[in-house]
């Protein structure tokens, strides 16, 4: 079976590429706005890896990991966060709250596929 | 200096490429994404291109630089390799083979078909949209860096809550494997009693030996994630461990410089060591793990590996002689030795120390030039195993049957004259094997076999010989078919007992093929005898073994030079004799008691075994009478053993061998002559043919009887 990756950000471009890049790889992905929508998603079906952007409205990507590394499901999960050039302080609180890896923003779909394959088995 | 003089090398040299060409073409065929391969076509077709222009074969240039051109494409990733294009390449091949021929004998090429060829691999090539320019340099990047490896020793001891952060060792590891060939050893020296384990920690740690054409900046790429928390360490392994020790680098020092291992407790235990193994010392005596010491010998290998590597670059650097002044070099060898002899024979009748420590120095002097000079005479038989890759092809698809080459042993070194006679009886043999051992792919498969049969061909040395082999899997000899051609040519009477061996060896003897049909691929006149032939011009032998429905061997055991052999000296009548010392077993005495209690039949015990004998003062119509008590030097010839009576055993004598000439080519029994310290001539006997004569001298003595 296909493996489950879910894809937040609140940019519908960014949501585009990387649900276009990860389908071609034959994954199977589902799409979230932000922290909150993902983890509404996520309570039901829960996905083996998790791609999030940091800065996003109602709950950010640094919160959305906490989240998901208290969950019963996501304590293991690999979590790819999407980072800004600008953004080191920010690269560090995610990896604290638990993120295995970070790329940084514009990726090209070649850099984000080699990712994928590091960290999801 | 005119073009004529570059004509020679440039003739070799595009010889030689077009060969290398032939065999990479028929890898990429097995293997049409073989990056290496596809460089060495390339860089193949791109030389000959230069050099043909370099000296004005504008015609062999032309039409390479556009084979070239498709190449240059399938190199940097614009276009597959296909079947199709390798088929077209190798018929471009053989173009420009002709070519070569032509243009060297003044004569223009067919450019009709060059310029089909030209079209059609033209043909070949999409248009520029096909392909797209970031595809092009990736795949050049990929091709720049090859044959440039680096080993690292990696130390990686990732954070203990590494699954916390959702990240897997073995996907770091995996992706490791990617970079290059990667050794993996895992340290559990950290892992806690039970009680004191958390399963959701990790206290592995690895070490990783990895072999790459990578840099040290890309293997840090892989742990970029856990960089900052985890303990890395990567040490190139290289000239510097070296330098440090002869054989690869000392266990100790490497154990030391990877932190495993403190300086004092190396010291401590090597003084207290009554081993001859420190590492097991040091593990005994708790100072390092046997996971840590598994990766130090595996540091210790590569170590050994690379410099292994780098001499085998260095000796690959040769300069091109003409193979006329090798063999003159040879015979004037040949000369040497055997004056040296007398020099030695003679000085050493006189009391003079002065002169005898001359003679001594010149003698090692000598037999040491004679090893190097006959060295050099010496080439890995590769070389004329990569034609018949093509040949396997070619034939199977002629024949309508799947055939597959395997070969081993391409770098046992052969004799190059050895090796120049031996391409025909192979080629008749593989042609053979082909044609008559395999089976079609019908019934193979209903055989239960793979469709596609295997030729093997194999080299490998023997003592002073070399043995080559051509085995094939397919139906074995039909033992019937032989037993009733060999009868109705009278190679065999009813009454004969053969042994299973004696039998299916006769496919040997003059005039025998058993398919009645001639077919154009093994037929064209000649059979087997032809092969034994060459073979026996050589000085080696041949024998088969088959086993129904499983594949037949053909043996070919071929002495390592034709210049020089060992020699047994024998004395019969006051003449010397040579015998090869390959084919001596043992000596043993006949005295007149023993004959006659053999009832003056040639024959005599060794160890309970009955062996006949023949005396070489009958064989040869020497006069006089043999001493009281003779010597029968017991040999192996034509599959048997067989004594030789003679007068005195002299003794083991190197011998440089010398053609008899024209007159006594058909002399069977002698394979040469050579001459003596004393500068006498000695005739070397051939054995084979000598036991032959004998053996039907008797025959037609006992149908006499009959």
């Amino acid at each position: 079976m296909a493996k489950k990756i879910m894809a937040v950000d609140d940019s519908a471009t960014i949501r585009q590429v990387l649900s276009f890049t990860l389908q071609g790889a034959g994954f199977e992905v589902i799409e979230a706005e932000d922290g909150q929508a993902a983890l509404e998603k996520l309570a039901n079906d829960p996905p083996d890896m998790l791609i999030t952007d940091l800065n996003m409205p109602r709950m950010d990507g640094i919160q959305l990991i906490r989240e998901v590394r208290q969950s019963s499901w996501g304590k293991f999960i690999p979590i790819l966060m999407l980072t800004t050039e600008s953004q080191e302080a920010k690269k560090q609180e995610g990896k604290a709250a638990g993120a295995s890896a970070w790329l940084v923003k514009p990726f090209k779909p070649e850099q984000l596929l080699a990712i994928i394959n590091v960290v999801l088995l | 200096m005119t073009m004529d003089q570059y004509a020679e090398t440039f003739r070799e040299e595009t010889l030689e490429l077009l060969s290398e060409l032939e065999v990479g073409l028929l890898e990429l065929e097995q293997n049409p994404e073989d990056v290496d391969v596809i460089g060495r076509v390339f860089r193949a077709l791109h030389t000959v291109k230069g050099s043909a222009g370099m000296i004005g074969f504008d015609e062999i240039s032309r039409f390479t630089h556009e084979v070239e051109t498709v190449f240059e494409l399938v190199r940097s990733g614009g276009l597959p390799v296909t079947g199709e294009l390798v088929n077209l390449t190798l018929a471009a091949r053989d173009i420009i083979r002709e070519m070569l021929d032509k243009n060297l004998a003044g004569e223009s090429a067919d450019t009709e078909i060059a310029e089909q060829l030209v079209a059609a691999l033209r043909g070949l090539v999409p248009t520029q949209d096909d392909f797209s320019a970031n595809g092009v340099a990736e795949t050049a990047e990929l091709i720049a860096s090859g044959d440039n490896e680096t080993s690292f020793h990696i130390r990686f001891r990732p954070p203990a809550n590494i699954f916390h952060r959702g990240i897997q060792p073995l996907g770091l590891l995996q992706e490791l494997t990617r970079l290059g060939s990667c050794k993996v050893i895992a340290q559990t020296d950290a892992i806690p009693g039970l009680d004191e384990l958390d399963p959701e920690l990790c206290y592995l740690y690895w070490d990783i030996i990895l072999t790459t054409e990578h840099d040290e900046d890309r293997i840090r790429d892989v742990f970029i994630f856990v960089e900052d928390d985890c303990e890395l360490k990567i040490l190139p392994i290289n000239e510097d461990l070296l330098a440090q020790s002869g054989e690869g680098g000392r266990l100790g020092d490497i154990l030391v410089q990877h932190g495993d291992l403190s300086r004092d407790d190396l010291e401590r235990v090597l003084q207290a060591q009554n081993k001859p193994k420190l590492g097991e010392a040091l593990v005994q005596a708790g100072v390092v793990t046997g996971a840590q010491l598994d990766v130090a010998l595996e540091v210790q290998a590569e170590v050994k590996r690379q410099k292994q590597k780098r001499e085998a670059v260095e000796e690959s650097s040769s300069i091109r002689v003409r193979s006329e002044k090798l063999d003159s070099l040879v015979d004037l060898i040949g000369e040497l030795v055997t004056v040296q002899a007398r020099l030695s024979q003679t000085t050493a009748g006189q009391d003079d120390p002065v002169l005898n420590e001359i003679a001594e120095e010149v003698e090692r002097l000598t037999w040491e030039m004679r090893d190097h000079i006959l060295n050099i005479r010496m080439l890995p038989i590769g070389t004329t195993f990569s034609r018949f890759q093509r040949l396997v092809r070619d034939l199977s698809q002629e024949l309508g049957k799947e055939a597959v080459l395997v070969t081993a042993g391409a770098e046992t070194e052969l004799d190059k004259t050895v090796i120049d006679r031996l391409g025909d009886p192979l080629v008749h043999l593989i042609r053979n094997s082909i044609d008559h051992g395999l089976e079609s792919p019908e019934a193979r498969r209903k055989a239960g076999k793979p469709e596609q049969g295997t030729i093997f061909l194999s080299a490998s040395h023997s003592g002073a010989n070399v043995i080559l082999e051509v085995r094939d899997d397919g139906g074995g000899i039909n033992r019937d078919a032989i037993r009733d051609r060999a009868r109705s040519r009278g190679l065999l009477t009813s009454e004969m007992e053969t042994s299973e061996a004696e039998l299916i060896n006769l496919i040997f003897s003059p005039g025998f093929s058993t398919v009645g049909e001639v077919s154009s691929v093994s037929g064209r006149g000649v059979g087997m005898d032809v092969v034994k032939q060459a073979i026996d011009s050589l000085r080696g032998t041949i024998t088969v073994t088959s086993a129904a429905g499983k594949g037949t061997t053909f043996t070919i055991k071929l002495p390592l030079t034709l210049a020089i052999i060992d020699g047994l000296l024998v004395q019969v009548a006051g003449e010397k004799f040579v015998l090869p010392l390959s084919a001596v077993e043992e000596c043993i005495e006949l005295s007149r008691q023993d004959v006659a209690n053999a009832n003056n039949r040639n024959l005599i015990k060794v160890r309970g075994e009955i062996v006949p004998y023949l005396r070489l003062r009958e064989r040869f119509s020497l006069n006089g009478t043999p001493p009281e008590i003779e010597q029968v030097v017991i040999a192996e010839a034509m599959g048997q053993r067989v004594g030789f009576a003679v007068d005195h055993v002299i003794g083991e004598h190197q011998t440089v061998i010398k053609a008899l000439g024209q007159m006594y080519r058909n002399v069977k029994g002698l394979s040469g002559a050579t001459i003596l310290g004393d500068g006498t001539v000695a005739l070397i006997l051939d054995l084979p043919p000598l036991v032959q004569d004998a053996e039907a001298d008797e025959r037609i003595l006992t149908d006499s009887i009959h």
